[in-house]
């Protein structure tokens, strides 16, 4: 077969798979090695805490940049993920048949039904991995199968986001209302109080992460990943070739929340508390920002961009806290209107991008069309009127 | 019987609160397919202004008459200024227009924050707005009636300007066809900016009739944006009457389940409906027939 | 005779209450090179468009013995339906490659999909040898030139293995060479398919036809040979308006051979 291989490409992607290689390598090591080493162990639970956003960011690099699917109620699967933890976490510190602190304080009925099987840290663990990949998938299904247009697909998942976030808030006898679940004291068995143990868990963090990096890799380099780049571009053309669009998209959407949903229990015993101000319609769209930043279609964009646009949050809102908000909103007006493609399309980088990216269908198409723009096309609707999405 | 007549008024009147939020969402959503989160704080910048006029002005029934039209032209400004510094460069990526609306949304937030204060300010309705009416033995609240008395009035105004004025012809043909309104003299630029300058001011009217609801803060916008979008949703794209009938309905929908269970499980409920409601007519109540492949 | 023909009975498509196609019969054997031409808004294009899905129809369509109206597109595009558009539709910011290679693959599994292509399989590569793109395979479609974007689409289609080829407008823009190649390419397609071609090219609907069906308004105004098509009054006064009309004017429209 390889005789019909064309030369070039054949290259190009030996030296893309070592880019992404020595890219890994290098990841690792400043993760494992080198953070552990130069930060203290309070700033290293800070990069924990970005690490779970990063895992929130590598799925909408997915659903958005390659999917062209505006997600934006991720905050809901990252929640789902996270009170499901939080709440396997409330029910073993208060041991066998214990009522957690918090209910016993504002109500007598004792533990909801619908808590009890969380004691369990197993179904506590399937449910994580399960739940928001379901909930993605039906509501994914629900839409892309009848076609319901890019647009009104965001605003459903905001809506979602808004949706989730009133129900926490309107339930506090069972999930904690405004406030949320905190006050962790163990994990699994470790106490979250022991340094080390914190450590293991940015560790475990850090793992994941990774190990997430590499799927999703491996789903952009794969035909399903030309596929999903076909499905944003041109969904009509991908029908009349014989696929379904709305089993492509849901993939990639039910992994993106997925990710969410890991990102989301891993958080929890990291930061030590999870409340619906994390879920909301804020913070959900809050978490595009570092993608748009980093790149919506690159791999390692959207993750680079979540951990400084989080680092970021936090140093400055110490100092100045409406000052964030401003900064904020002038980086979705400034990044999304005149910089789409994100730092990764600026010049200066392209350079090393075209060697990392050749192996990398789509980007190299974009580098090689000298259009840093990575337009999702889902709705011309100005050229043609109401035509459909 | 009391109940039935209660939730039906309920409805009308959240319906038409919903109508007043998603009337210019209609237009520049539905019309341009600009997706603005910022509408939400044009709607807030409205409320403010009443406060402001009241603040300047003393007299609550006079500072109400003043403020509907000045809050439509700080609406209007405001959507004119994003329209030609943002806006106007991306109408062939609807979606990122959502995220750089947000942007936006997001800074006049924080700037209202700064300026009035984190708390909610009281804007007092003028004696002549309340109190109830009393019709047949039931009582109904006057800025009630007021609010859809308006709203109707605002759909009346905006179908008879779409469909009798040069400007409504122009929006129209724009709307339909892009390029041939061009080729046939109509300044594309200009209808855009004007189409924007009436969304946004109707929904700047629509934040001094909140400012009758209740007292106003920073997120007021917030809490109407996402049920505004889904009214036009529900509604179908580039129609009024689909956005008037949406909001109706939704309001009704909403007043009677809240009635039978909590605010917060009518949240989830009325969107598991407006998403089921998509699986009969994905395109809403009005869809626009095309055979374009796009 | 081979199963895999086309046959649309009493085929309608009404647009809020505009008649577009209008209790259209047709057939078309395998192994046929079927024209269909008509006056703008005749109806072609609609009519394509109604038997690959894209458009809601009454009547039947019956391909390979099996109605296709009702079903979703692309559960008619496996039932081996393919088609192409007016303006040449391509993953523009996929490569040559990409293209062909994911039209190749509806039937591929779930753990294929999922595993990187390997090489370029022998389907593929055929095809780009056939559409002459075997040069540009890495280049990315959307710069390629609107002729290149037409073969490929044809490639697309190639590769697809559609046994009902549609092609709308197939050859709109292209030099008289490229013509030439597309009609060969087609006559050799069709030998063992059913094509149906929509095209407004007089020069090479009479060149490459096998047989044409003339719309008019909604309707099946003429069907047969070329010769046959050409030489019917009513094509002539459809095409060149009322009244008795002289050999040349009719040769000037509708091409030598009337």
């Amino acid at each position: 077969m390889s005789e019909f291989d064309t030369a070039a490409s054949r290259v190009s992607a030996l030296r893309g798979r070592w880019a992404v290689l020595v890219g890994f390598g290098v990841a690792a090591v400043l993760l494992f090695a080198v953070a552990p080493a130069v930060l203290t162990s309070f700033r290293l639970g800070l990069l924990g805490k970005y690490l779970c956003y990063a895992m929130v960011a590598v799925g909408i690099g997915l659903a958005w940049g390659r999917g062209g699917m505006l997600v934006l109620g991720q905050g809901v699967f990252f929640g789902i993920g996270a009170y499901l933890m939080a709440m396997h976490l409330k029910l073993a510190d208060a041991g066998a048949d214990g009522v957690p602190d918090f209910m016993a304080l504002i109500s007598s009925s004792g533990v909801p039904g619908w808590w009890e099987p969380f004691r369990s840290g197993w179904v506590t663990l399937v449910a994580i991995l399960v739940l928001p990949a379901l909930l993605a998938a039906l509501l994914g299904l629900a839409t892309f199968r009848r076609r319901v247009r890019g647009a009104y697909f965001a605003i459903l998942s905001q809506a979602l986001a808004a949706a989730f976030a009133i129900l926490l808030i309107g339930n506090p006898t069972a999930t904690g209302g405004s406030t949320g679940l905190n006050n962790f004291v163990g994990f699994f068995g470790f106490s979250l109080r022991d340094p080390v143990n914190r450590q293991m868990l940015y560790f475990i963090a850090a793992g994941v992460l990774l190990a997430m990096l590499l799927l999703v890799r491996q789903l952009m380099v794969s035909r399903y990943g030309e596929l999903l780049v076909a499905c944003r571009d041109s969904e009509e053309r991908v029908r009349f070739l014989g696929y379904d669009p709305a089993t492509v998209k849901t993939v990639a959407f039910a992994v993106a929340a997925m990710m969410a949903g890991i990102g989301g229990a891993l958080f929890v015993p990291i930061v030590g508390i999870i409340s619906p101000n994390d879920v909301g319609i804020v913070p959900s769209i809050g978490l595009l920002i570092g993608v748009a930043i980093g790149g919506r279609t690159t791999l390692a964009g959207p993750v680079l961009g979540a951990i400084a646009v989080a680092w970021a949050e936090t140093s400055l809102s110490e100092q100045f806290p409406s000052g964030w908000t401003y900064a904020q909103g002038l980086m979705f007006m400034l990044v999304v209107a005149f910089l789409p493609g994100g730092l990764a399309s600026l010049g200066a980088v392209r350079g090393l991008r075209r060697k990392i990216a050749a192996a990398d269908p789509t980007v190299a198409a974009e580098t090689a069309d000298g259009d840093p723009a990575p337009v999702p096309a889902t709705e011309p609707r100005h050229a043609h009127g109401g035509a459909q999405a | 019987m009391d109940v039935l007549v209660t939730q039906v008024f309920n409805g009308l009147s959240g319906g038409s609160i919903l109508l007043l939020a998603a009337l210019g969402l209609a237009l520049t959503f539905g019309q341009m397919g600009v997706i603005n989160m910022a509408h939400g704080e044009f709607i807030m910048a409205g409320a403010y202004t009443a406060f402001v006029m009241q603040q300047v002005l003393g007299a609550a029934g006079l500072s109400l008459l003043v403020s509907l039209p000045m809050a439509f032209l700080v609406g209007g400004l405001l959507g004119v200024l994003l329209e030609a510094t943002l806006l106007r460069r991306m109408y062939h990526r609807p979606l990122d227009t959502l995220l750089v609306t947000w942007g936006v949304s997001l800074i006049l937030q924080q700037l209202a924050r700064d300026v009035f204060g984190t708390a909610g300010v009281d804007v007092p309705a003028p004696g002549w707005l309340s109190g109830p009416v009393e019709v047949l033995g039931f009582s109904f609240p006057r800025s009630r009636l007021f609010i859809l008395a308006l709203a109707i009035a605002a759909v009346v105004a905006l179908s008879l300007a779409l469909r009798l004025t040069p400007l409504g012809r122009r929006i129209r043909a724009t709307v339909q066809n892009r390029q041939l309104a061009e080729s046939s003299g109509i300044s594309t630029r200009r209808t855009d900016v004007l189409t924007f300058f009436i969304g946004s001011g109707l929904a700047g009217v629509a934040g001094v009739v909140l400012t009758l609801m209740g007292s106003i803060s920073s997120n007021l916008g917030t809490s109407y944006i996402v049920d505004a979008f889904l009214v036009v949703i529900v509604g179908g794209i580039g129609q009024i009457k689909g956005a008037v009938i949406a909001a109706f309905v939704l309001g009704t929908v909403q007043s009677w389940v809240e009635y039978s269970t909590t605010a917060s499980i009518a949240k989830v409920i009325l969107l598991a409906l407006v998403v089921a409601f998509l699986q009969a007519r994905p395109q809403g109540i009005f869809q626009v027939r095309t055979r374009s492949l796009a | 005779m081979n199963a895999d023909y086309l046959e649309l009975t009493d085929l309608t498509v009404s647009f809020d209450g505009f008649v577009a196609v209008d209790h259209v019969d047709l057939t078309v054997l395998q192994g046929d090179l079927r024209f269909l031409i008509g006056p703008n808004g005749a109806g072609k294009t609609t009519l394509i468009d109604a038997v690959s899905g894209l458009v809601p129809a009454t009547g039947r369509a019956e391909f390979g013995g099996q109605d296709l109206l009702g079903r979703k597109v692309h559960r008619i595009a496996r039932m081996g339906v393919g088609r192409t558009f007016q303006t040449a539709t391509v993953f523009e910011e996929l490569s040559v490659l990409q293209n062909l290679d994911i039209a190749a693959g509806s039937g591929r599994s779930a753990w294929t999909l999922l595993r990187r292509r390997r090489g370029v399989p022998p389907s593929v590569a055929e095809a780009m040898e056939t559409v002459g793109l075997t040069e540009l395979a890495d280049t990315p479609a959307g710069i390629l030139a609107h002729g290149q974007k037409q073969w490929l689409e044809i490639g697309m289609l190639l590769v697809q293995d559609a046994r009902l080829l549609m092609l709308d407008e197939p050859v709109a823009g292209m030099s008289g060479e490229e013509k030439e190649q597309t009609g060969h390419l087609l006559r050799r397609i069709s030998a063992d398919t059913t094509v149906v071609v929509v095209e407004h090219d007089m020069d090479f609907m009479r060149a490459f036809a096998k047989s044409v069906t003339v719309l008019h308004a909604g309707k099946v105004l003429s069907e047969g040979s070329v010769a046959q098509v050409q030489a019917d009054p009513l094509v002539q006064e459809v095409y060149l308006g009322p009244g008795s009309h002289t050999a040349e004017e009719a040769a000037i429209v509708l091409g030598e051979g009337v």
